[in-house]
């Protein structure tokens, strides 16, 4: 699995609005390069992330092959109740990675 | 020297001015991969009548921060912010980002909801030009809002490979 960084403030009060930080490792390959050989290297990129609270989705991304390698993403949310974020990346050649991350809300 | 003379030479000067025409648009072309290697102002008009429809887009509420100059082509910052209440009544539902120059015109497309607390997103893009960056918001009322930014690359991404 590629490696993911994810930074979730461990703890927030309730109503609070908490940003969320990830980053992941993967090539994004355009698809418009070209290689030693002149011939062109096949697109490999994640086409879309996912970020769920308890199950209910919160954000979500399409890319396209003009995000750069390693897509990072900050997004923001309402800290509502105490549980699991679940982050999922999709893409080409069948790349799929799946984080968990919890956060106390008191 | 004859009149004749004269325009025989124009012929052949056209003729040289002709040939080396040819010659470096072929070793240009011998350059360029694919024929639609790069996106054009009416791919990215294009693209955003796409996502629109002949709604109108107005300026404004949406704040698109990218850095003026960038020396690295391969990574650019860019942080969208809408000014929005993100309430169930009011809120942003989308965001796109466009650029007018790379081989397509999509960047990201962003979808938010009220749970998002505050319509704000930071990313790294790839710009292989200096280039034109427009941000489009999509309001829970069918509006849209927009903001552009000029953005100067030195260095363009997918020149170099790095294997």
């Amino acid at each position: 699995m590629a490696r993911a960084l994810i930074n979730v403030p461990p703890r927030a009060r309730k109503g609070d609005i908490i940003e969320i930080k990830t980053l992941i490792s993967h090539p994004m390959e355009s698809g418009y390069r070209a290689g030693y050989n002149g011939s062109i290297i096949p697109r490999d990129i994640i086409r879309l992330f996912v970020c769920e609270y308890n199950g209910v989705e919160i954000f979500r991304a399409e890319f396209s092959p003009a995000i750069a390698a390693n897509p990072f993403m900050s997004f923001h949310t309402i800290a509502t109740e105490s549980g699991a974020f679940t982050f999922r990346w999709t893409g080409d050649n069948d790349f799929a990675a799946v984080e968990t991350t919890s956060i106390v809300v008191e | 020297m004859t009149s004749s003379g004269a325009s025989a030479n124009a012929g052949r000067r056209d003729f040289v001015f002709r040939a080396i025409h040819i010659v470096a648009g072929a070793g240009f072309a011998s350059l360029v991969p694919t024929t639609a290697a790069r996106a054009t102002p009416d791919m990215l008009r294009e693209a955003i009548d796409k996502l629109v429809g002949s709604a109108p887009v107005r300026a404004g509420r949406v704040k698109l921060d990218i850095p003026p100059l960038v020396e690295n082509g391969n990574t650019v910052p860019m942080t969208v912010s809408v000014e929005s209440p993100m309430t169930e009544a009011d809120h942003v539902t989308e965001i796109h980002i466009f650029n007018e120059k790379n081989p397509q015109p999509y960047v990201l497309a962003a979808y938010f909801g009220p749970r998002a607390g505050k319509a704000a997103f930071a990313t790294r893009a790839k710009l292989s030009d200096t280039q034109k960056i427009v941000a489009i918001a999509r309001m829970n009322d069918g509006s849209f809002w927009s903001d552009s930014a000029d953005v100067i690359v030195t260095i363009a991404a997918c020149v170099e490979i790095n294997e």
